[in-house]
């Protein structure tokens, strides 16, 4: 994760730091509330405040990094290209490729889901006797739960990647895929690492608690009986695949221990190794606006007197893949640009969208593992399409955003307010005159109601904010009649014309 | 076997009928210098942007002595009592590495000193393979690297790289792009998060006059 610009608010040693907003996590089955959590994270303003920062810190770097490259959005468009080629066949590469890493000495298993891919897991640590496993960061081991459930087998899984172990020693979700800890603030990882670790609790020093943890960590990688990876893309082609990271911790997970198990999606694929240029040219400066990450690696077979597993697993994919308005969500190569522009991202936190993907991916990929669950999600977007714009495989996000609201509306997944609100609302805005008479009553509203009555529970747009003022001089359409239309002849329908 | 023929079957039903040609990916790479010379210079340049340090040597300077001036007071500890593992004719070093080493115990190891297969100029990344690491954990579990480039064998980017054979070939090949980084603790960058705290590379052609 190299390089966003220190705050330098943060340097101000205080008494007592604000302390870390935990939004509420939904029970099971319960819909989840992305509004209310965001509420929750907004109270702590200096943690929102550095969120907000840092992630678009991020934003600006990725455009820095597009623009020194002429042939950005030609990049753009071959990754689509690849992608949408690569998911019209991916039931060919993925035969060409469990073929080739067969042929090169890999176990390959296949997994439907999250369970049967820690079952497989669990069942390979079984029979080599392992008690502790050094982990690189992984996307879809969050999605199959898998830390969890090796915990309740008792096999220690130690986290390598600093943010991922961060989130792991507070028993907290990541909220960002490419830096998870985003949501934190230093004072928060200098008490956590004293608790855990044993760090100096007054030492909130970024080199200092990156030490800490360094020391801490490396007699548990070199003790380790086996090391996970994910990928980032599998190489059909070659039957290899390739892991980016920056703290090179995917190559100590897969090159210390002799067993190495690498868990990857059904939607990594790529053709040929001469794709990957397109990919890593795009990813870490997407990502971070790094020109790549400081670790580019490609497996294509065990080490001398090394054993190699592949889980290639579903878990949801296959089925997306015929979702005609959606399936095209399959091409994300989990780059975080989009998170890192996305207002409502920046100002909510990850954690308050209580699923594996937070931000407009999560908008658009969480549904798909449940509906009910997640189906607020959808809306927690301005549609202001800057997801799109930046997505380096050129993914139509907030159109699938807008096509998550509908579907989720035509199912009965709506909750009662927002159905009754929308329902009411689409009425008003299919008419003219109509609607003509809503602005004019709300602006009056606006101006003559005492505050108790605009600030409340029933109006979701007065909280948190201030409602705005109405203009003194009527509506847009007032001035319109009183400067454009009187210049022209009077129409005899005027009143309704639009 | 069964989940294999049930995903495989799933996807056969539910791929997008579309036709979608693979594309001819361009090599993109008009615009860089020409000669080693100035594709070095490019690849010095980016290489200092990911946190690595390029050293030329100074007229009648060894390797060894390039590896006392950058690394001696990074070390921790006197510098003749350093743990060197050097794979390179160049250096002798005094911790020798063999492909039977249980990796782990490499962690010893003070200053691993490497020769890359190639660089790429675009991103001054040094690429391995398990032929130039003997141990792959070698390169992570060392505190410092320090790299032989041939400047001949620097390509302009990306698209060039992967245009080599090695990703058929070899059973491991990596990119080192600078040392080991992290910015998770809200946004400072931290050097040698858990690999290598620093990584120096040497201009040295492969077959030394």
């Amino acid at each position: 994760m190299s390089g966003n610009e220190p705050n330098p608010a943060a340097t101000l040693q205080r008494a007592t730091p604000e302390a870390q907003p935990r939004p509420a996590k939904a029970a099971d089955g319960k819909r989840v509330d992305h509004a209310r959590s965001a509420k929750q994270f907004l109270n702590a303003p200096e943690h929102a405040k550095s969120h907000d920062t840092r992630v678009w810190a991020m934003r600006t770097k990725r455009d820095k990094q597009a623009h020194t490259i002429e042939e950005w959005e030609e990049l753009r468009e071959l990754a689509s290209q690849i992608k949408t080629h690569t998911l019209a066949h991916l039931d060919t590469y993925l035969e060409q490729f469990e073929a080739n890493a067969k042929a090169n000495g890999i176990h390959v298993h296949w997994a439907a889901d999250g369970a049967e891919h820690n079952r497989i897991v669990h069942e390979i640590f079984t029979e080599h006797g392992v008690k502790r496993v050094i982990k690189a960061k992984s996307m879809l081991m969050e999605e199959c739960g898998f830390r969890h459930y090796m915990d309740s087998v008792g096999i220690e899984i130690v986290e390598t990647d600093l943010g991922e172990r961060i989130q792991q020693l507070d028993g907290e979700d990541p909220s960002h895929i490419v830096v998870p800890p985003v949501h934190k603030m230093r004072s928060d990882v200098a008490r956590l690492f004293a608790e855990q670790l044993g760090s100096d609790p007054d030492n909130d020093d970024a080199h200092y608690l990156a030490g800490a943890q360094r020391d801490a960590t490396r007699p548990l990688i070199l003790d380790a009986d086996a090391g996970m990876t994910g990928a980032n893309f599998a190489v059909a082609e070659t039957g290899g695949f390739v892991v980016c990271t920056n703290e090179g911790n995917a190559d100590l997970s897969a090159n210390v221990p002799n067993l190495h198990v690498a868990s990857i999606g059904i939607e990594k694929l790529v053709p040929r190794v001469e794709d990957m240029g397109v990919f890593i040219r795009l990813l870490s400066r997407s990502a971070l606006g790094s020109p790549i990450t400081q670790y580019t690696s490609h497996f294509r077979a065990p080490k001398q007197g090394g054993e190699m597993h592949i889980v290639l697993v579903d878990n949801g994919r296959s089925k997306r893949l015929g979702m005609e308005k959606f399936w095209s969500s399959l091409k994300c190569i989990r780059c975080g640009a989009c998170m890192n522009t996305c207002p409502v991202y920046r100002r909510s936190g990850g954690l308050s969208y209580g699923a594996t993907y937070a931000g407009p991916l999560g908008l658009i990929l969480n549904p798909t593992f449940d509906a009910h669950r997640y189906s607020n999600l959808p809306f927690a977007s301005t549609l202001n399409g800057s997801c799109t714009n930046v997505c380096p495989v050129k993914i139509n996000i907030h159109e699938q955003i807008f096509g998550w609201r509908q579907v989720l509306a035509e199912n009965g997944h709506l909750p009662w307010t927002k159905k009754t609100a929308l329902s009411a609302a689409g009425k008003v805005l299919a008419s003219p005159k109509g609607y003509r008479v809503a602005i004019k009553t709300t602006n009056s509203a606006l101006k003559h109601l005492p505050r108790w009555a605009l600030y409340n529970r029933m109006n979701a747009w007065g909280e948190g904010r201030e409602m705005p003022s109405p203009p003194d001089n009527g509506t847009f359409h007032d001035w319109y009649r009183r400067n454009r239309l009187k210049n022209q002849a009077k129409t005899p329908n005027e009143g309704d014309s639009q | 076997m069964s989940a294999r023929d049930d995903i495989l079957g799933a996807v056969r039903t539910n791929k997008p009928a579309i036709d979608a040609p693979a594309p001819t990916v361009p090599n993109y790479d008009n615009a860089y210098p020409q000669g080693a010379d100035r594709l070095a210079a490019l690849f010095a340049e980016r290489l200092a942007t990911m946190g690595g340090t390029w050293h030329a040597l100074a007229d009648g300077q060894s390797i060894d002595a390039v590896l006392q001036d950058v690394l001696a007071d990074k070390v921790g500890k006197p510098f003749d009592d350093a743990v060197i593992a050097s794979n390179v004719p160049e250096v002798a070093g005094n911790r020798p590495l063999t492909e039977s080493d249980v990796p782990a115990s490499v962690h010893d190891v003070d200053i691993a000193v490497l020769r890359a297969r190639f660089g790429i100029a675009e991103t001054g990344s040094v690429c391995f393979t398990e032929a130039e690491l003997t141990v792959n954990a070698v390169a992570y579990l060392a505190q410092h690297l320090v790299v032989l480039l041939d400047p001949a064998e620097i390509v302009a980017n990306m698209h060039r790289a992967y245009q080599r054979d090695d990703f058929v070939n070899a059973n491991y090949t990596v990119f080192h792009t600078g040392p080991s980084a992290t910015a998770d603790i809200e946004g400072v960058l931290v050097r040698g998060a858990q690999g290598v705290r620093s990584l120096t590379v040497i201009p040295a052609p492969a077959t030394p006059a």
